[in-house]
């Protein structure tokens, strides 16, 4: 750690301002409290989705309509939708920033990904939201 | 910051320090990265054909259909495999970050994230595909 701190000519002139964002640690917090969240969020959506009574073989229309007549079920998705996509997001804004070489590949990349983000956040919830059992009636 | 930036060198193997790329490390921070990113491209699908519950009850059951076939069936188990690591493996990068022993415990941590996910698979594996084998082998009984 002693490495990184030995500063390479502290009083040079040439030494860019200082510009304090902490948005990188809020993103680094946001990873890791969201990651619990996620742990239970999504392993006990698997675990019930896949795994349990008969798993994806009893998953049907009506099945998801019983679930979603819960409101602690709907509450469950839309957190799990939510932390997921801005967790899985804010983890692909970080390997995007990592592999893209030209600064417009980068931009572009970062372009679909954040309009992915909002489309798929929006579409789900809209779909949690406005569910309705008897759609066919 | 383990687990958000890309590896360098920590030391040479020259100069007696701790080798970082290429060790098993390095590969648990790979795999975090691929699992990551292929359970985030599954999830924008996942969210798009959940959304047909809002077009017909018709339409969701043939997307959903898709899900129970043989070949998907294995993809669902890979899934599971893929995000079971990402969330041990992410238990362990919070204690490398937030407890105190946790970066001396971190080779230790890998190995009971290695076995946990082997002790938690080998029954997954079986509940998620027994529906699948007993059909192909059975035939419709």
């Amino acid at each position: 750690m002693s490495e990184s701190l030995t500063l390479d000519k502290p009083r040079s002139p040439r030494r860019p301002a200082a510009r304090r964002s902490n948005f990188e640690l809020y993103s680094w917090l946001f990873m890791r409290i969201s990651g619990v969240a996620l742990v239970v969020l999504v392993l006990g959506h698997l675990f019930i989705m896949n795994i349990l009574d008969g798993g994806v073989h009893r998953i049907n229309f009506g099945f998801v309509a019983g679930r979603w007549a819960s409101p602690f079920w709907q509450f469950w998705d839309l957190a799990m939708l939510w932390l997921a996509q801005i967790h899985g997001g804010n983890g692909l804004r970080t390997v995007i920033n990592d592999y893209a070489r030209k600064d417009a590949t980068r931009f572009w990349l970062k372009v679909l990904l954040y309009v992915s983000m909002v489309l798929i956040i929006a579409l789900g919830t809209y779909v949690i939201f406005t569910f309705d059992p008897n759609i066919t009636d | 910051m383990a687990g958000t930036t890309a590896p360098e060198r920590a030391g040479t193997s020259k100069g007696g320090g701790t080798l970082y790329r290429g060790d098993l490390g390095m590969w648990s921070w790979v795999a975090h990265r691929i699992t990551g990113v292929l359970t985030f491209f599954f999830l924008f699908a996942h969210v798009l054909d959940t959304a047909l519950v809002r077009v017909s009850p018709d339409a969701y059951d043939k997307v959903i259909e898709t899900y129970k076939n043989p070949v998907v069936n294995l993809f669902e188990v890979g899934l599971v495999g893929a995000v079971l690591y990402h969330a041990l493996n992410g238990i362990r990068v919070m204690l490398v970050d937030f407890w105190e022993k946790g970066a001396r415990y971190q080779k230790q941590m890998l190995w009971a994230v290695l076995v946990v996910w082997v002790l938690v698979m080998i029954p997954g594996t079986y509940y998620m595909l027994v529906r699948t084998v007993t059909d192909l082998l059975g035939g419709g009984h």
